[in-house]
């Protein structure tokens, strides 16, 4: 199979979402003949031409209560957020306005928009342009969250949440936009709320989320040296979540740690744990491990930067310790 | 006054709306008084001429959005009393099956996409439609109802700039009623409001809000300029709120005081003003008037009363609609 890279693969999802729905419409900040910073809309514009691929103002409440108004009267729209930690400034379209729409009006309303930002620290780029804030967004009702893992995720994901008729809100690894992965030339959707097993094992489940996944991935090659068989899985969307598949692998290997790069604290990973904690107490030979960022804003300096996020050695650390159960009286 | 829309049915049809909203507001604000409505809500008795020489302008195709103090915009763009005393009381046969209540209530088949309680959270919404319509070629209008008190917030001056850009087929309509919830608007509002929109290269016009026909004749003509892509434009309608900023908000001398309150409603009243002029041009007598009168006011009872004996909707509901098929 061919190997394109994440970058690509988001492209392809739009121009093929473009091609076959005329309401899909792209909007952002340099968006048009830029591409974006990354470079992961350059030839669409092209393509599609400037009344489907709008550059807007540096104005994020603005564009994205756009968004909000043109999916409420039919059409599709993509926003671009250039970085995930600009969601701050449009927390209350986002989750004001898109996420409260359709149940306040009774179901008659309806906001089918994408909105893709990014995350992911460990780029030097500091505490304002580095942060994973999945959590914030999958906080709230009525909003949608996924969260590729690769280049082939990162296609089928998106393509989903165009035809969804709700909104949805994207988060890409920014480090990971040139990263290849096999995709298929012909066209594929991933479901929404279907985690995908990376890799099978018996004695302890990694559930990790986007950037993490290769983290998770990482350790259980260096787990297998050592003897332990870890299950490696990727739940793609945080809401809706996949808990049947969690909680099948957690009751065959009855130990757990999430990793996800959003900060530990009321994280991605507390609400995964505790639901494993609820439904799968009897099950577990080992309280379930969160692995988040540590809970400080992301510093500069790459050796303060890189000891902030989950690494596959302090994954194995952890692992070897709940397998060997040293940590069951921990606290 | 101004004259717009030309035919008797239209004027007879503007008064009975004008009228329509005035009783709607009494009846609700009994249901309040009385302790049978939940929560609370915002009169927009006095503003009657506002949404009614603005809607009259519009079709069922245009959209519009409204604010928190929304029930005189849903009424003129078409809505049925039935279904929003219903929604006021949070039962089932309400527009939004009373999830959304006074401050959320969508009329989706006259083209109104909801009142919004966050205030001037419909802004990016309105300007949104009119992106779509664009868009699409569609040669819909989308009107942006906002008060006095969201010209202070941030959300219009980038969607006034994308809109003025872009050439959207928008119209903002800002009621001045003289006061941002308990401050007066000269307490807040620095320099002049309609400046603030032909800073971005958008016709602005103030217009006197009490007046029906004038606001409808300008609004006519300002759909139509929109409809052929001269958008969009600014409206500063200068009107009144009778009642505090919403229903418990009695006891407000400290912000404005009786004499002023009285002065609006005895000799700027809306409805007043255009009841004379239809008797005076011989377009109504008094005594068709005050049949028509009678007729809303029988209609609003019966509304009530339905509303009150309406079933609430099943507590299965609470998890429905977060999230569309």
């Amino acid at each position: 199979m061919r190997e394109i890279t994440l970058s690509q693969a988001v492209n392809e999802a739009i121009a093929e979402e473009m091609r076959r729905d005329d309401t899909v419409f792209l909007m952002g900040e340099d968006v048009a003949e830029a591409g974006t910073p990354f470079k992961v809309l350059s030839g669409l514009v092209e393509e599609f031409g400037t009344e489907r691929v709008i550059d807007t103002p540096i104005s994020e409440p603005g564009f994205v209560g756009l968004a909000v108004g043109a999916a409420m009267t039919g059409a599709r729209p993509i926003v671009d957020l250039m970085f995930g930690d600009f969601i701050y400034l449009v927390m209350d379209q986002l989750c004001n306005q898109a996420a409260k729409q359709h149940y306040m009006s009774g179901g008659k309303l309806t906001v089918p928009m994408v909105l893709r930002t990014n995350m992911g620290a460990t780029r030097r780029s500091a505490a304002q342009h580095s942060q994973s804030l999945q959590a914030l967004v999958a906080h709230i009702p009525g909003l949608k969250v996924a969260m590729p893992s690769s280049a082939y995720e990162a296609k089928g994901l998106l393509k989903t949440a165009i035809r969804d008729n709700n909104p949805v809100v994207i988060f890409e690894d920014k480090l990971m936009y040139q990263d290849k992965a096999p995709v298929p030339e012909e066209e594929y959707l991933i479901p929404f709320g279907e985690a995908h097993v990376k890799r099978e094992g018996s004695d302890i489940t990694l559930i990790a989320t986007s950037s993490m996944v290769q983290v998770a991935e990482k350790a259980a090659e260096m787990l297998a040296a050592e003897g332990i068989n870890a299950e490696v899985i990727d739940p793609r969307t945080i809401v809706p979540l996949d808990e049947a598949t969690l909680l099948e692998s957690v009751k065959k290997t009855s130990r757990a740690i999430v990793i996800d790069e959003g900060h530990q604290s009321y994280g991605v990973t507390a609400e995964i744990a505790s639901r494993l904690n609820e439904k799968a107490f009897y099950h577990l030979d080992a309280p379930v491990l969160r692995m988040g960022a540590m809970d400080v804003p992301v510093p500069f300096s790459p050796v303060l930067e890189d000891i902030t996020v989950p690494t596959p050695e302090g994954v194995v650390e952890n692992a070897r310790k709940l397998c060997a159960g040293e940590m069951i009286h921990a606290a | 006054m101004a004259k717009a829309k030309t035919n008797t049915e239209d004027y007879l049809r503007m008064y009975a709306q004008m009228v329509r909203i005035r009783t709607f507001e009494d009846n609700a604000n009994q249901l309040y008084l009385s302790a049978k409505m939940p929560g609370l809500t915002h009169m927009y008795s006095g503003e009657e001429a506002v949404a009614v020489g603005i809607c009259e302008a519009l079709t069922d195709s245009d959209r519009i959005t409204s604010t928190h103090r929304g029930h005189g915009h849903c009424v003129a763009k078409g809505a049925e009393f039935g279904e929003m005393f219903c929604e006021l009381l949070g039962k089932e046969e309400g527009y939004c099956r009373g999830k959304g209540g006074s401050m959320h209530i969508a009329d989706q088949s006259h083209g109104n996409l909801g009142a919004n309680a966050i205030v001037g959270g419909s802004m990016g919404i309105a300007t949104g439609s009119a992106l779509r319509a664009k868009l699409q070629g569609s040669d819909d209008v989308t009107v942006c109802f906002f008060g006095d008190g969201a010209t202070a917030q941030g959300l219009w001056y980038e969607v006034m700039n994308m809109a003025a850009l872009w050439k959207l087929p928008v119209i903002y309509a800002c009621e001045n009623n003289g006061y941002s919830e308990y401050t007066k608007t000269e307490e807040i509002a620095a320099g002049s409001i309609t400046a603030r929109a032909e800073a971005f290269g958008i016709e602005a016009f103030t217009v006197d809000g009490q007046d029906v026909l004038a606001v409808n004749e300008l609004t006519q003509k300002l759909v139509t300029r929109a409809r052929k892509g001269e958008g969009p434009f600014f409206m500063e309608l200068m009107t009144y709120r009778y009642h505090g900023h919403h229903v418990g908000d009695i006891n407000r001398e400290y912000y404005r005081s009786k004499d002023e309150e009285k002065d609006w409603k005895e000799n700027r009243d809306p409805i007043v003003r255009f009841r004379s002029w239809l008797v005076a041009e011989g377009i109504a007598t008094e005594a068709e008037i005050e049949a028509m009168n009678a007729e809303i006011e029988t209609d609003a009872t019966e509304a009530v009363a339905y509303a009150e004996a309406a079933h609430y909707p099943d507590v299965s509901e609470v998890d429905m609609h977060v999230y569309a098929d």
